[in-house]
């Protein structure tokens, strides 16, 4: 009997490559960039099969011309456009200095977002300040526009005496049940059904509020995004999932989570989801489609998933070297330009901005951001000194210490008697500060 | 059941000398706290209209509504997920995983949100919900209806774990966990739903009406997280159980005859370690007993807890009977069981040092 593969095709395993490596020249004329204003606006109560097209398509609202256009212009006053600049220019300048920081030692991690500001900053403008946010890790925006102040999210980064976090989580890990945002989590898309749940509970309790998630394109393929999509798909949840596409997941690029074969945008459709993408670099696009979902949800219409299109313009974290795994290129010819540049020009078309009130700005973000590091400084730098008492290691692990915690912080206090016997006298217990 | 009748915590509870099985007692406990909380939701596969696959939300959804009482999909990822955004808000959920095997897609959820919410947070979210999940074997459910993995679970910092051996405990137990700010695992040893399953898989099952423990109050009461209780007073050696195998270490010592001090651990985290130090060093002798594999299980912490607490009173090695490490097979159930042969040798070889 012969052998039944003999005459069958070899098969072949396709793995993902990016068009460009590092040193490779960038082509990105694959990228298909409609026309500003060119896309319709469906009414937000819009059946989920009756808007396939926008899966695939861009909502883009700033044209070349620097102008607004088209039915997803928001039509914003310039004030608003004002403090959106603000933020975004707050939000970047905030990164440089974190970045630096970190540099220098003054903490042990950081991860900035340049070149995403709008998917954040624009993004949460659109939303009500006690609408419940479940951020990734980029999102330091939202943080900004909600009025969190600088200083917390330092004290934070540098895990120092001021950090309400009491030095628990990795710099940048934020949470602010004050600011309706919820604690970050370093593991990925497990925030995006715990979303979902909240939104859920809202519901069931006849409440007004609603939820949004961020996640990155690359965390797509976790399974919790997938459950996130079934559990809002089937409970209509009022729950807004924002899938920030930045083509590159560490050193992985959006290939990895499925982007050659389809849009982020489209996971919607499977899900029965209102699906958008939009352009991400466009700040009035990012607010435009989150108003459309916040409107949608708030109206019992249901959820949407909204993929904004963008760019990585830095490294993943401060622990990884970009040069090393893409092109340098990519960054300065990326179709969609920068959303800080773009909303500024845009307001410089208008007649309510120019260069040198842009330039006074970013100098005050600069300076704002510089004396609010100096004062976080007082209150200590990771890795100098014991900024809690250590006993709050401890703490919190349950509502109540359990006997075995309770041992397990005697042993921790006898081993500093143990090191600094000068420092600690018997009856240290390490729950009093400066210790 | 005189023990476990003074550690409860009586409120507007109402000794009837009705008897229920566990699977009444956990359905009343869901019922009572949905109708005493508003903030109670129950939630999981076929929990709802259908009443759960083990009936123990039957009847709960008529009676509280669907929004309170409802069918999730097929996603233990999911329904560990909602349930920490539903905690975050503010609600008290009490999702079912069907079987304890099917647990593991939520883990993480468990593990690394749920468990670590409220110390990554500074007590800004806290995650209040109770996972009921039916473990164990005996049910010939095979290697994925069988599982005890309490271990994985006991491991993790920020989780407790309560297993009840009674209609009695689940119910007081089950109103406990449901009002702990913590997130609790509850696992049912689905074994002895309907009865105290002695091991003796050979023998008729009692069912539960002719136990005492299955005379259980109406309304609310609650037994204390932490608290072990005493089977049975002894003096040759100490026996430290939960679930399912209380009821085997008891049939077990009244057969042989051995005048066992039995501890129904309850909770494993967090642990009654007082109650099992003065168990040990009263007798010096000590065997451990439960269902889940052998290596890394729980009986191994408490082997290890027993032997620096209280190894100047043993007067023999502390002996662990467990099921073996291998998949639970379907049909040698029995021979995979730690039922009365190897409870029975491991007893004799304690006694004997």
């Amino acid at each position: 009997m012969a052998d039944p593969a003999s005459n069958r095709p070899t098969l072949a395993l396709h793995v993902p490559e990016p068009k460009s490596r590092p040193g490779d020249p960038v082509d990105f004329s694959e990228i298909h960039i409609p026309e500003a204003g060119a896309q319709s606006r469906p009414d937000e109560g819009v059946k989920p099969e009756e808007m396939k097209d926008f899966a695939y398509d861009l909502v883009r609202v700033l044209g070349d011309d620097n102008k607004a256009h088209g039915p997803w212009d928001p039509k914003l006053e310039p004030e608003t456009l004002r403090t959106m600049l603000g933020h975004m220019a707050m939000v970047r300048a905030f990164d440089e200095r974190m970045f630096r920081g970190q540099r220098q030692g003054k903490t042990s991690f950081y991860m900035k977002c340049t070149g995403e500001e709008a998917t954040s900053v624009a993004a949460s403008m659109a939303l009500a300040s006690d609408d419940m946010v479940f951020p990734s890790y980029r999102q330091q925006g939202i943080l900004i526009v909600r009025g969190y102040p600088l200083i917390e999210m330092i004290n934070q980064i540098y895990s120092n005496a001021g950090d309400k976090l009491k030095g628990r989580q990795l710099p940048i890990m934020y949470s602010s049940r004050e600011h309706s945002f919820f604690s970050i989590s370093g593991n990925l898309a497990t925030q995006t059904p715990q979303a979902v749940g909240w939104a859920m509970a809202s519901a069931i309790k006849g409440d007004s509020r609603i939820a949004a998630t961020w996640v990155g394109e690359g965390s797509t393929a976790e399974g919790d995004f997938h459950s996130a999509c079934t559990f809002a798909s089937v409970y209509n949840a009022p729950v807004i999932l924002n899938v920030i596409n930045n083509q590159w997941a560490i050193s992985s690029f959006s290939g990895f989570a499925g982007a050659e074969r389809t849009t982020f945008a489209a996971r919607a459709l499977g899900y029965g989801i209102a699906g958008l993408r939009v352009d991400g670099n466009d700040a009035l696009a990012c607010f435009a489609a989150q108003q459309w979902a916040a409107n949608r949800a708030r109206a019992n219409q249901g959820p949407t998933l909204i993929e904004y299109f963008t760019y990585r313009a830095e490294g993943h974290s401060t622990s990884d070297d970009p040069s090393g795994y893409r092109s340098a290129q990519e960054r300065e010819e990326w179709p969609l330009g920068d959303p800080v540049m773009r909303l500024k020009n845009h307001l410089i078309a208008l007649g309510e901005w120019d260069e040198d009130r842009q330039q006074a700005m970013d100098l005050a973000c600069a300076e704002e951001v510089k004396a609010t590091t100096k004062q976080a400084e007082k209150n200590g730098i990771l890795g100098h000194g014991l900024h809690h008492p250590f006993h709050t290691m401890f703490e919190d692990v349950f509502e109540e210490l359990p006997w075995h915690l309770e041992e397990q912080a005697a042993q921790a206090t006898r081993e500093r008697q143990i090191k600094w016997p000068d420092q600690h006298p018997k009856d240290f217990a390490g729950k009093g500060s400066g210790q | 059941m005189s023990t476990s009748v003074e550690a409860a915590t009586k409120d507007t509870s109402t000794v009837s000398g009705r008897r229920i099985n566990m699977i009444e007692a956990i359905n009343e406990a869901l019922d009572t706290m949905l109708a005493r909380d508003p903030d109670v939701i129950v939630m999981g596969e076929d929990v709802g209209y259908f009443g759960g696959v083990f009936r123990c939300t039957a009847g709960l959804q008529e009676k509280h509504g669907k929004t309170r009482v409802f069918d999730t999909p097929i996603s233990e990822c999911g329904i560990i997920g909602v349930a920490v955004g539903m905690g975050a808000y503010g609600l008290r959920p009490v999702p079912e995983i069907q079987f304890a095997d099917y647990i593991y897609p939520g883990i993480d959820q468990l593990i690394s949100e749920a468990a670590r919410l409220r110390y990554r947070s500074a007590t800004e979210y806290i995650a209040p919900m109770t996972v009921r999940s039916p473990f164990g074997g005996g049910i010939f459910g095979g290697q994925t209806h069988s599982q005890s993995p309490e271990s994985m679970f006991t491991h993790v910092s920020g989780l407790k774990t309560v297993i009840p051996s009674t209609p009695y405990d689940a119910k007081g137990l089950l109103i406990s966990a449901i009002e702990d700010n913590d997130p609790v695992i509850f696992f049912e040893p689905k074994r002895i739903y309907n009865g105290p399953f002695t091991g003796f898989y050979d023998k008729p099952v009692e069912p539960w009406k002719k136990h005492d423990a299955s005379e259980v109050p109406e309304g609310y009461y609650k037994i204390p997280l932490g608290k072990a209780r005493t089977v049975q007073e002894g003096e040759a050696l100490t026996v430290l159980a939960y679930g399912t195998m209380v009821h085997v270490a008891e049939a077990v010592a009244k057969e042989k005859g051995v005048d066992a001090d039995i501890l129904d651990l309850r909770t494993l985290v967090p642990l009654d370690i007082e109650a099992i130090e003065a168990s040990v060093k009263k007798t010096g002798r000590c065997l451990i007993v439960h269902e889940a594999t052998r290596t890394s299980g729980f009986g191994a912490e408490l082997s290890a807890l027993v032997t620096e607490r209280c190894f100047y009173h043993l007067e023999a090695p502390v002996e662990r009977v467990t099921g073996f490490d291998t998949p639970y097979p379907h049909s040698l159930e029995w021979a995979y069981f730690p039922g009365p042969v190897r409870i029975g040798e491991a007893m004799d070889k304690i006694l004997s040092e």
